[in-house]
């Protein structure tokens, strides 16, 4: 997905963009894991754009600064590693406070959330995650003055793979 | 199961930093991580939630970064992050799950 990075794009079309692709790559077939009918029909589509606005607020996301440093496809779905880096100073008045990861298509789409503070020095974590099955994986990062910043990335899970 | 839940620990740098630097700590628990939405193949049932859901990290007084976890975090967890180092002291890990069970550890810092 090619996102422009020197614009602001609002949350609405910046997961819309996300979704078609994502959608796209769901007819074509490209997926490993087909869902059968019953359950699709079992699983209903989460709004992760809500879940995205309760956790971190609404508001314009900027599609930049936020590094998910991961190849494209995991081999272990039940240990795939998130190495989150967001690139922004930690400074007392100008610093991240609040950093959360989604995978739209796993059973609860909300993963984790860490705050931060300028005693963290440098806005950066990691640890291992579960995924159901391929999804977006979406990361927002927040500033202390409300700034959204954000980054998707599709991650394949590689045939076979349990959630565990 | 319970002798699989802990063993908690954290590490940081070994030697001496400078005032003002930033520093990786790496910690691991040993947990389960239950989401509650797994099937016990066995007996059809779910098995029950059991997962860490909130890590406070204290350092110099202060709590210097806080989390909240789901059942969609790893089995015992890895987790790292960074510090910025301000003067020598324990830097305190806590983990809480859902169960209500708390795990401690903490590493020490020195600034030379």
């Amino acid at each position: 997905m090619v996102m422009n990075q020197n614009n602001a794009v609002t949350r609405r079309t910046f997961f819309r963009t996300a979704g078609a692709v994502g959608a796209a790559v769901a007819t074509s077939g490209l997926l490993n894991v087909p869902l059968t009918l019953a359950e699709e029909a079992a699983a209903p589509a989460v709004d992760v754009d809500a879940l995205v606005a309760k956790q971190m607020g609404a508001g314009a996301i900027a599609m930049e600064k936020v590094q998910l440093d991961i190849p494209a496809t995991a081999e272990n779905a039940a240990l795939v590693r998130m190495p989150v880096v967001i690139d922004h100073p930690m400074e007392a008045n100008n610093f991240i406070q609040s950093v959360a990861l989604f995978i739209d298509n796993n059973p609860n789409p909300f993963i984790a959330q860490f705050d931060l503070t300028p005693e963290s020095g440098k806005a950066a974590i990691e640890f291992r995650a579960r995924m159901a099955k391929s999804s977006k994986v979406r990361v927002v990062a927040k500033s202390n003055t409300g700034k959204l910043y954000g980054l998707v990335k599709e991650i394949q899970v590689a045939a076979g793979g349990c959630a565990g | 199961m319970a002798d699989e839940i802990g063993s908690p620990k954290i590490r940081g740098p070994k030697d001496p930093v400078k005032k003002g630097e930033v520093v990786e700590f790496k910690s691991l628990i040993k947990h389960p991580m239950e989401s509650g939405l797994r099937k016990d193949k066995a007996t059809d049932t779910l098995i029950p939630a059991h997962f860490i859901e909130s890590v406070v990290v204290e350092y110099g007084g202060k709590t210097v970064l806080k989390a909240v976890w789901t059942g969609a975090v790893s089995k015992d967890p890895f987790f790292s992050f960074f510090v910025k180092a301000e003067a020598s002291g324990p830097l305190k890990m806590t983990w809480k799950d859902n169960k209500g069970q708390a795990f401690e550890a903490s590493a020490t810092l020195t600034v030379a």
